[in-house]
């Protein structure tokens, strides 16, 4: 099939899990797969960029929450016909698939798993938001050879950490993927996995060239474990009930901040903090005034909400320095679209 | 410390001191080739080393030169790096690879034989040591099964990625030794074997022949845990006695290692049969309906706890005294959390499938589960519960008649986006003799939804202070968000807002969570998109 075609079903598949119709799409991605279109096409140039563009589409408030959900819903369950179709024969290793802990962003680590299945790979996909003892006890039980582990927002990068960190204790390496490690890998590097890819169809080239079959010891004497988290991290992290009832009551009267979206940012917070990283707070922060100037609530508020945390957290100065860095950021943003409103609609991430 | 008097003047005794302790040999010499002091590492490694004489060979043989140079001496391979000093003297330094060798062997067997509880990945761990450190060639082969087969995992020294097969127990007798070391017949004996026996499987391709085979038994919980049969190609050197002891620690610490991991897999083979009864089932298709369940567990390890929620489809061919109902979709949850709570779970699912061959009347089930559960002999044997059956209407409609006893009554997302609590009471089951019902009976129009819960969510404790309770208000709201979703994704999203509401805590004081929901009409979505 050539490109325009597989163009053309992508914006006719965008348009029927726009409208939740299962069948509608189960049956186009079926019936390209019954032309010869290979699977992992499908999964890889169609569905997924697919997705992408339903992230968009809520971010920029053309879709509500509840549309976008059932898009992912149906995407879903096309992936699993899509599985259930296409049966490869099993010539390579085994791998165990899973979320990180607190991940519920599932449908990128599943089609990461189609597509390793697809490659030959005998996989165990775990699901969501999988707890650290409950993998663990899975890769005692299967002993496979790797496992790869999806997290797709940073927020869940420390409790990614205990998770890898726990996998290669049971001499299990791990790919870790997903745009939470960051767009370079940059996370997975410092959290000491084994290896990084950042598509589907990269695990599988990275698989294929052979992971070692123990993971190397952690390098300690490096700066890697060392500099990970540290005492404001766990300052942050004991007391982040605390800091956001403080931060709420000297924002009180300003009702376009939700305890959402302040929760938001602590965790946001949080996890620089850990990673040491500004840009991971930055890129947040710019995300977050981009998606609320789509509901018509200015930028102002974040350097607002920003300015809350930094007066609250007079004995933090590296998380201090992180939110001045937010803060510049924000102001960057503002006036960019300076429509006044207090309308807030849900901006959950 | 040797030194030589008068040769290269005192050496103050913190030197000295320091010197004695260094674990690398040094030695120097004077200008004339005459060793003026030698510390007690130098003297181990080698001991013709003896100050105000000439330094003995292999010292004599190693120019000075920044890496130095590996020298076989007295059965060590020895490390020596000489090094010019002031005034045309020249030290020597000594390391003791042997030695470096050893520990690091240690290191890694003790690390990579403790981590895993799979024994395939012990297998592979043991195969790789012997492979890294004393073999060109190691194999690990398991205790034969019942069906006389035995899986193996092999290494060889520069190759990447072990391999793996399985082979019929009658072959591992054409090794020498290897039959008596699987059957636990040569206790810690390091079987030195004759190669020429080897048989064609036990080598990788491409391998060449051995020259030596080594073959010992690993033992295991009383029971051998397997064998392994280390080889070295034709023309290498034989195993000596230090490589025999080496060999022989490999094989006990990878017998502990694959005997451990075999009783945890017995044990979770069981536990895995026991508790499959125990686990919510998989969601059957219905016409003119939709539904999904999700169910978290508060105990992270296993996946089964107190609440359940199960689906009883109607006999597909009733015949004389099995009573005709619709389908029937079940939620609750039971006293306390964990496998206890989770066997009274199956017991009560259990007794209902018996009790809908005779009885499709709701109230009638529930009066009679709350009897059996009175007469039960463990104690706290209290279950709250919702019983829904779901009957097919006209247009499309969905019609729910609700039994609830003790448990927080269904909510209802109507088309229009309200929440709508069901209004059906009941008493708790387990408790008391008589138990009254307050049923109630549902309409569902295409796209409308009916959500079964448990009050795990509801009682979450967390939100942004980390001390508030989730409450009815906020799923009612939550659930309000979703109107126009498929059910799976509704479900998921509810579970995923009470997740994020229990926020980042280890989870060990949250509840067992679970949540039914059964949207009405087929596939797509009617709504205003």
């Amino acid at each position: 099939m050539v490109r325009q075609d597989l163009e053309a079903a992508t914006g006719r598949y965008l348009n029927l899990i726009g409208r939740a119709d299962e069948e509608g799409a189960a049956g186009l991605v079926l019936g390209l797969i019954g032309e010869g279109v290979p699977a992992e096409d499908v999964l890889l140039r169609v569905i997924a960029p697919c997705q992408r563009r339903v992230g968009e589409l809520w971010a920029s408030n053309e879709w509500p929450v509840a549309r976008e959900h059932g898009a992912t819903a149906v995407s879903e369950r096309v992936v699993a016909a899509v599985s259930g179709r296409v049966r490869p024969t099993e010539t390579r290793g085994r791998v165990a698939v899973a979320c990180a802990d607190g991940e519920y962003h599932v449908l990128p680590t599943r089609i990461m798993a189609e597509v390793l299945r697809l490659r030959g790979w005998q996989v165990d996909f775990l699901g969501a938001s999988v707890p650290g003892p409950h993998l663990i006890t899975h890769l005692h039980q299967t002993g496979p050879d790797v496992v790869a582990l999806g997290c797709m927002l940073p927020t869940r990068l420390p409790r990614a950490h205990a998770t890898i960190a726990a996998c290669q204790a049971v001499g299990i390496p791990v790919l870790a993927g997903g745009a939470g490690f960051g767009a370079d890998g940059r996370f997975a590097r410092l959290l000491g996995a084994d290896a990084w890819a950042p598509t589907a169809d990269a695990a599988a080239d990275r698989l294929a060239a052979g992971l070692p079959s123990f993971p190397a010891v952690p390098d300690d004497s490096g700066d890697t474990a060392v500099h990970l988290g540290g005492e404001e991290y766990a300052y942050l992290t004991r007391h982040r009930a605390d800091l956001l009832a403080r931060v709420m009551d000297t924002l009180t009267g300003r009702p376009e901040h939700t305890a959402e979206d302040l929760g938001n940012m602590a965790d946001f917070l949080i996890a620089a903090t850990y990673v040491h990283d500004a840009a991971l707070f930055t890129d947040f922060v710019v995300w977050t005034c981009r998606v609320l100037e789509a509901r018509q609530v200015p930028a102002e508020s974040v350097v607002l909400g920003l300015g809350a945390f930094h007066d609250v957290l007079t004995d933090c100065p590296d998380a201090r320095a992180l939110l001045n860095e937010g803060v510049a950021a924000a102001q960057a943003c503002c006036g960019r679209s300076a429509r006044p409103a207090d309308q807030r609609t849900e901006t959950s991430v | 410390m040797r030194g030589a008097a008068g040769s290269a003047g005192p050496v103050p005794d913190l030197m000295a001191a320091l010197l004695e302790g260094s674990g690398e040999g040094i030695v120097l010499c004077d200008a004339d080739g005459v060793v003026t002091l030698a510390n007690a590492a130098a003297a181990r490694m080698v001991p013709r080393v003896e100050p105000g004489l000439p330094a003995p060979a292999p010292l004599d043989s190693v120019p000075p030169s920044p890496e130095g140079r590996v020298v076989l001496h007295g059965g060590r391979a020895i490390r020596i790096r000489a090094q010019a000093v002031s005034g045309g003297m020249l030290a020597w330094y000594l390391t003791d690879l042997s030695a470096a060798r050893r520990t690091e062997f240690l290191l890694e067997a003790g690390r990579r034989l403790s981590a895993s509880l799979n024994p395939h990945r012990c297998a592979r761990a043991a195969a790789e040591l012997g492979a890294d450190f004393l073999a060109d060639m190691a194999i690990v082969l398991l205790p034969p099964t019942y069906r006389r087969r035995i899986e193996w995992v092999r290494a060889v020294s520069g190759r990447y990625g072990p391999e793996e097969g399985v082979l019929p127990a009658a072959e591992a007798a054409e090794v020498p030794g290897l039959s008596d070391a699987l059957a636990g017949l040569r206790h810690g004996v390091a079987g030195q074997q004759d190669p020429g026996g080897a048989p064609g499987w036990l080598l990788p391709e491409g391998f060449g022949p051995a020259g030596h085979l080594l073959v010992l038994p690993m033992p295991g919980n009383g029971v051998p845990a397997g064998a392994i049969v280390l080889a070295r190609r034709a023309g290498r050197p034989p195993f000596d006695d230090d490589d025999q002891v080496m060999a022989r620690d490999l094989a006990a610490r990878a017998g502990a290692a694959v005997s451990a991991a075999s009783l945890f897999r017995e044990q979770s083979t069981i536990n895995d049969i026991l508790t499959g009864d125990l686990l919510p089932p998989e969601l059957p298709e219905i016409e003119g309906m939709r539904l999904a369940g999700r169910l978290r567990a508060s105990q992270q390890a296993g996946a089964i706890g107190g609440d359940f929620y199960d689906v009883y489809l109607p006999d597909a061919a009733p015949d004389g005294g099995i009573v005709e109902r619709p389908p029937l979709v079940i939620l609750g949850d039971v006293c306390g959390k964990g496998a206890g709570a989770a066997v009274l779970a199956g017991q009560v699912r259990h007794s209902l499938r018996t009790l809908l061959l005779l009885e499709c009347r709701l109230d009638r089930l529930l009066e009679l589960l709350n009897r059996s559960l009175i007469a039960s002999p463990s104690p706290n044997s209290y279950v709250t519960m919702i019983l829904a059956a779901l009957r097919t209407g006209p247009d499309d409609h969905v019609l729910v008649d609700l039994v609830v006893a003790g448990h927080p009554p269904p909510l209802v997302l109507r088309k229009d986006g309200t929440v709508e609590e069901v209004a059906a009471r009941g008493s708790l089951l387990g408790a008391l003799k008589e138990i009254s019902l307050w049923p109630a009976t549902l309409d569902l129009e295409p796209g409308e939804v009916c959500l079964l819960y448990s009050d795990g969510i509801t009682e979450a404790f967390g939100g942004p202070s980390g001390r508030e309770m989730y409450g009815e208000a906020r799923l009612k709201e939550a659930l309000a968000t979703c109107a126009g979703m498929p059910v799976e994704a509704l479900v998921e999203r509810l579970e995923q807002l009470s997740t994020e509401w229990l926020g980042g805590g280890p989870g060990g004081g949250a509840d067992d969570r679970a949540l039914l929901a059964v949207r009405a009409g087929a596939g797509r979505t009617e709504t205003s998109w």
